[in-house]
């Protein structure tokens, strides 16, 4: 069996050629590169939005912005890293590797996995018009809970529209790597045997496709309270705003884990590779993953302690979310058994997955801690959750981009990137993203709640700190920009298998990856891990 | 173009997409103009969605012309069909977000308005008993007839099981290659598809003329018309689809081995069947 | 790369510096109040005790990192074993955090438990949020009144005031009226909104709590010891949300009784001595 293509990339030449070969592409490499690029655009103006809110917050009094405006700022921050930055960077490396790890030609429907990608720009771009609309953006937070997301001004429909466009560009990416992942493995590739960056992915995936249905419908809903006169969210015809907390976070805590799963799939990767030594406990990751994913369907409500639920429900989706901390427990212990008696070495995607490995746990400390839901009626809404999310979200999902970006780089570009400069990259970021994040613990603990632009004088010495961590850390990431530019004009040529320590399919094929691979399917004889 | 060779077909690159993309994001942003009163969103609305229409057109044109030209092997085959499977639970879970919505407003938030929750309901809502159907609290004055089970809902349930049923015959038909009785299913099939959505149409004009039941009628308003609403337009998208399939099937684009068209489509239709039954106890029976 | 290296330096010199040389070099606050309900001091003891497990399991989980971080490299010349799995090691680390678990599970149960425990108020406060400030009724008894940010604060917290909010006393955390409370008194509160949710948050009771429009969230409190407590709205609630702070003013129960039939009398300057002597009380007590 061997696949048919019919094009080979020479064919794209001129303005033409070149709009014809990224517009048209049914490529999974050209559309993974797609998907990388703008979810780093999107990173910046996510990350500028974070710049300035913190020097908003760099000193008590207002300064810099209006607080409405700040209030869109921290909804679209949000709004831009999640769906614009984070889940779009997943998708693409998926694009990429899934395909390469697994043997096969293609994603399993090019054309539509095309449309899955060209619909993002077109969200992306209708979001962010919505500050410059009369009454400015959204500004409820990015958790659009009603009645404050009904007040918004003429964005609404916009913000509305938007997210489901995001929503079926995701729901039909996450499609098709089910379908690439169930249907196109090389022969001998077993589900035991798939690399876990693919199993993570698959299990992903699946929440993808659960969930982002359901944030549809609450949306639905909300625009249909707005100009259709249905009452889902008011009391007065029998409904209840927490009804679409219920729903948006039946979404939204899925939605968590669609950043956090592939991540774990990507330190799996990379850790056995600089370790030299095979990933420890295989099947209790996966096993582990799955958990999580099941797990992820019966907690929503744990952000929603202090919404008035009845004790029966606190005291369920406290148990549910404390038991989430096994499964992720036992990958932690596995990571670290993995490094354990390892011949280690530590360039830069291996320094990123281990600053990763060891922020990220703090993360879930401060998870366990906020489980506690008598104690979360303290926490919630604090900088304390600020911190949490945000040791999950950046040093969790985001370095594991940087990691993956990092560790594949050379297969994408057939070049070496250059090595100190991507140290200076990590050494900076990890120092600037605690010296930013950590403090928001303290003040979340001392009484700031988030979500404002200014405090009372108490808060001013962490505050600071923080906005300095937070400028060195957003400066710190041109150093990325720069790495990742340098490093596709040229630099030391790659080897098929860049790194002593890699297994797997995709360092088989040459560096770069030719246009068209596995166009004949490999015979897989031993476990890819 | 590529050679049936038997391999898997990755198909050229489409310009569909990128159409797809421009028609949609016109379409939503005139809706988006149009409910906030903009003169241009009528008309941004119905160019985008003309747009959209030429893309579906023509994608699946190309879609159609490749799969007769034999370039679908069985592993795209698969592909196809997974890519339906999962299409299709994501439907139930949008489907979903609407059943749950009425569940919580039955069993947690009118409970709670009309006294399980006391402090609620004498401060707030003056010890004001709910039952269901209802409009709310702050509606209960306003008169309007629940939609019950019989007759329309009741014959409209059976329509649409009829339809399953003779949809599964033509597909017996097909693999059997009985052309004439696959055929004819076919269009009957089509035709209870179009009485139930004509039926559902009166049933519609009803309430809203005679019943005084509307979407702004309270939780019961809407969610009877979020959730008959969308299973309906379910039904006007899987008509319009077995339309095409049974105009395909006139035109021997099936044969008894290979039809994912035809069993893609069987899967919605069956599927729009079952969120029915559950519509039919769930919105209309309790 | 060494040039890198010195700016780095001089960046964390100069960073050390600027956070040596801030004006308000006393306060660098930490942790959570311990408060003053027998509740906040559950909740806080709770919030230590998780804080000492996961500090523990920190140190070993990394500390078991950082030694193979130094000893197990390649530069090292170490060779890689190449077991990569154990099946009793993972049981174990599944079920010993799991138990660790359960142990945290017990306390936490039972505190939520008692939170929730409405029964036996000796008094209720209704707190109805708006945009922005707070309205507070205490029910059965004729007094109610609005809580909106003290105008010192409001001023300065403009946009281009030019006050400098270090020079304003209790910078956003100071109310025209505050809520007056009894102090070892079961406190039932209504919490309660007129427009969108807000949260009702004084961090020395222990808790927060959302006020939902149409509904009643009900919570309590018994405040052991006299005193100012500061707190804020802590659901974001719009433009105004930073702006509308809590203020709780716990006063012994004889003062609270002068205080109540003051105010309900509508004498401001008999409610204020009321006040006054209360906090004369407090400084005679330390």
């Amino acid at each position: 069996m061997t696949a048919t293509t019919e094009h080979e990339s020479e064919e794209y030449s001129g303005l033409r050629g070149f709009a014809a070969r990224w517009l048209f592409t049914t490529n999974h490499k050209d559309i993974g590169t797609l998907y990388l690029l703008w979810s780093l655009l999107m990173f910046f103006v996510g990350g500028a939005m974070a710049m300035l809110i913190r020097a908003e917050l760099f000193q008590p009094g207002m300064q810099v912005v209006d607080p409405y405006f700040y209030n869109q700022m921290i909804t679209m921050h949000a709004l831009v890293m999640i769906f614009g930055a984070v889940m779009p960077a997943f998708v693409g490396l998926a694009n990429w590797m899934v395909p390469l790890m697994i043997g096969a030609p293609d994603m399993a429907l090019p054309r539509m996995n095309n449309w899955s990608f060209w619909l993002l720009p077109f969200a992306s771009l209708m979001l962010l018009s919505t500050v410059f609309l009369p009454g400015g953006g959204p500004s409820g937070g990015w958790t659009l809970y009603p009645p404050l997301s009904l007040q918004m001004g003429d964005a609404f429909p916009f913000l509305i529209f938007s997210i489901h466009i995001l929503g079926i560009s995701s729901i039909m990416g996450a499609i098709n790597v089910i379908a690439t992942v169930l249907n196109m493995r090389a022969p001998g590739m077993s589900l035991m045997r798939m690399p876990l960056f693919v199993w993570t992915w698959l299990i992903t995936a699946y929440l993808l496709i659960a969930v982002m249905p359901v944030l549809a419908g609450g949306i639905t809903m909300l625009l249909t309270d707005q100009y259709f006169g249905t009452t889902f969210f008011s009391a007065a015809g029998g409904g209840d705003p927490v009804l679409f907390q219920h729903i948006f976070w039946f979404f939204g805590h899925p939605e968590v884990y669609i950043m956090i799963l592939p991540a774990f799939g990507i330190l799996s990767e990379i850790i056995p590779t600089f370790a030299r030594k095979p990933l420890f406990g295989y099947s209790s990751m996966v096993y582990a993953t799955a958990s999580i994913a099941f797990l992820s369907f019966i907690v929503w409500a744990h952000h929603m302690f202090t919404a008035g639920m009845p004790l029966a429900g606190e005291l369920f989706f406290m148990y549910a979310t404390m038991l989430i901390a096994v499964p992720t427990g036992v990958k932690v212990f596995n990571w670290v058994a993995t490094m354990w008696r390892g011949a280690m070495t530590f360039e830069t995607p291996m320094l990123f997955a281990v600053g990763n490995v060891i922020l990220f746990t703090i993360g879930g400390f401060s998870g366990v801690m906020l489980a506690i839901a008598p104690a979360d009626f303290q926490y919630h809404d604090t900088y304390f959750v600020v911190a949490h999310f945000h040791y999950v979200l950046v040093s969790g999902a985001v370095f594991s981009i940087i990691a993956a970006v990092y560790y594949w780089l050379p297969k994408w570009t057939g070049h070496m990137y250059n090595e100190s400069v991507g140290k200076t990259h990590f050494w900076l970021s990890v120092i600037f993203l605690n010296v930013l994040f950590f403090p928001q613990h303290f003040l979340g603990l001392a009484g700031m709640n988030r979500r404002i632009p200014d405090y009372a004088v108490q808060f001013a010495d962490w505050n600071m700190v923080s906005s300095l961590g937070g400028f060195g850390f957003g400066v710190s990431q041109l150093l990325f920009l720069y790495v990742i530019i340098r490093c596709m004009r040229g630099g030391k040529r790659a080897e098929a298998r860049a790194w002593e320590g890699a297994k797997g399919l995709e360092w088989e094929v040459p560096s770069p990856a030719p246009h068209h691979t596995f166009d004949t399917p490999p015979r897989i004889e031993t476990a890819g891990h | 173009m590529s050679e049936a060779s038997g391999g898997y077909y990755v198909p050229h690159g489409s310009h569909w997409p990128i159409i797809g993309s421009i028609g949609l994001t016109t379409m939503l942003v005139g809706v988006s103009g149009y409910l906030q009163g903009a003169d241009w969103g009528m008309w941004a609305s119905l160019i985008g969605a003309l747009v959209l229409l030429y893309m579906v057109f023509g994608w699946f044109t190309d879609v159609i012309k490749e799969g007769v030209q034999g370039y679908y092997n069985n592993q795209v085959d698969a592909s196809f069909r997974w890519g339906m499977i999962w299409f299709i639970f994501s439907e139930v879970m949008f489907f979903g977000a609407f059943f749950g919505a009425l569940l919580y407003a039955r069993t947690l938030s009118i409970p709670w308005l009309s006294g399980a929750d006391v402090a609620t309901n004498q401060v707030l809502w003056d010890g004001v008993s709910l039952g269901w159907p209802t409009a709310g609290p702050s509606q209960r004055a306003e008169e309007f007839t629940p939609m019950g089970p019989w007759p329309l809902p009741t014959i409209n349930t059976l329509i649409l099981l009829t339809s399953g049923v003779t949809l599964t015959w033509a597909h017996h038909a097909l693999k059997e290659n009985r052309r004439l009785a696959l055929i004819g299913f076919m269009w009957a099939t089509v035709a209870l598809g179009t009485v139930f959505i004509g039926f559902q149409a009166y049933e519609y004009y009803e309430a809203w003329t005679h019943l005084n039941l509307k979407l702004s009628t309270g939780m019961y308003g809407s969610t009877f018309f979020m959730l008959t609403g969308f299973h309906g337009l379910h039904v006007v998208i899987g008509t319009i689809m077995l339309l095409v399939i049974a105009l395909r099937c006139m035109w021997g684009h099936f044969t008894p081995d290979g039809h994912f068209g035809f069993e893609g489509v069987a899967w919605y239709w069956h599927f729009v069947d079952v969120v029915w039954l559950g519509l039919y106890v769930f919105v209309y029976i309790l | 790369m060494n040039r890198i290296k010195r700016l780095a330096g001089r960046g964390a010199i100069a960073l050390a510096l600027l956070v040596i040389a801030s004006p308000a070099l006393a306060e660098w606050v930490l942790n959570m109040p311990e408060g003053v309900t027998s509740t906040s001091r559950e909740v806080y003891s709770l919030h230590m005790q998780i804080f000492y497990i996961v500090v523990v399991i920190g140190v070993l989980v990394f500390g078991a990192m950082i030694f193979s971080i130094v000893r197990h490299r390649k530069a090292r010349g170490v060779k890689p074993a190449q077991f990569h799995h154990s099946t009793g090691v993972e049981i174990v680390w599944t079920i010993i955090p799991f138990l660790i678990l359960v142990s945290m599970a017990v306390p936490a149960s039972t505190t939520l438990i008692d939170m929730y425990d409405t029964s036996g108020a000796d008094m209720r406060v209704k707190v109805t949020g708006y945009q922005w400030k707070w309205h507070y009724k205490y029910m059965d008894e004729d007094v109610a009144f609005y809580s909106t940010l003290a105008t010192d604060s409001n001023y300065a917290r403009r946009l281009g005031s030019g006050v400098d909010p270090t020079s304003v006393e209790n910078y956003l955390r100071e109310v025209d009226n505050r809520l007056i409370l009894p102090t070892n008194t079961r406190i039932k509160f209504l919490m309660t909104s007129n427009d969108v949710i807000h949260s009702w948050w004084v961090p020395e009771l222990g808790w927060k709590k959302d006020t939902v429009p149409g509904y009643i969230n009900e919570t309590w409190t018994e405040i052991q010891e006299p005193g100012v407590y500061r707190g804020k709205c802590a659901e974001l609630c719009g433009r105004g949300h930073g702006f509308m702070p809590v203020v709780v003013e716990a006063v012994e129960p004889e003062r609270f009784q002068e205080w109540l039939a003051a105010k309900k009398e509508g004498d401001t300057a008999a409610a204020k001595a009321a006040l006054d002597r209360a906090s004369g009380d407090a400084v005679a007590r330390r």
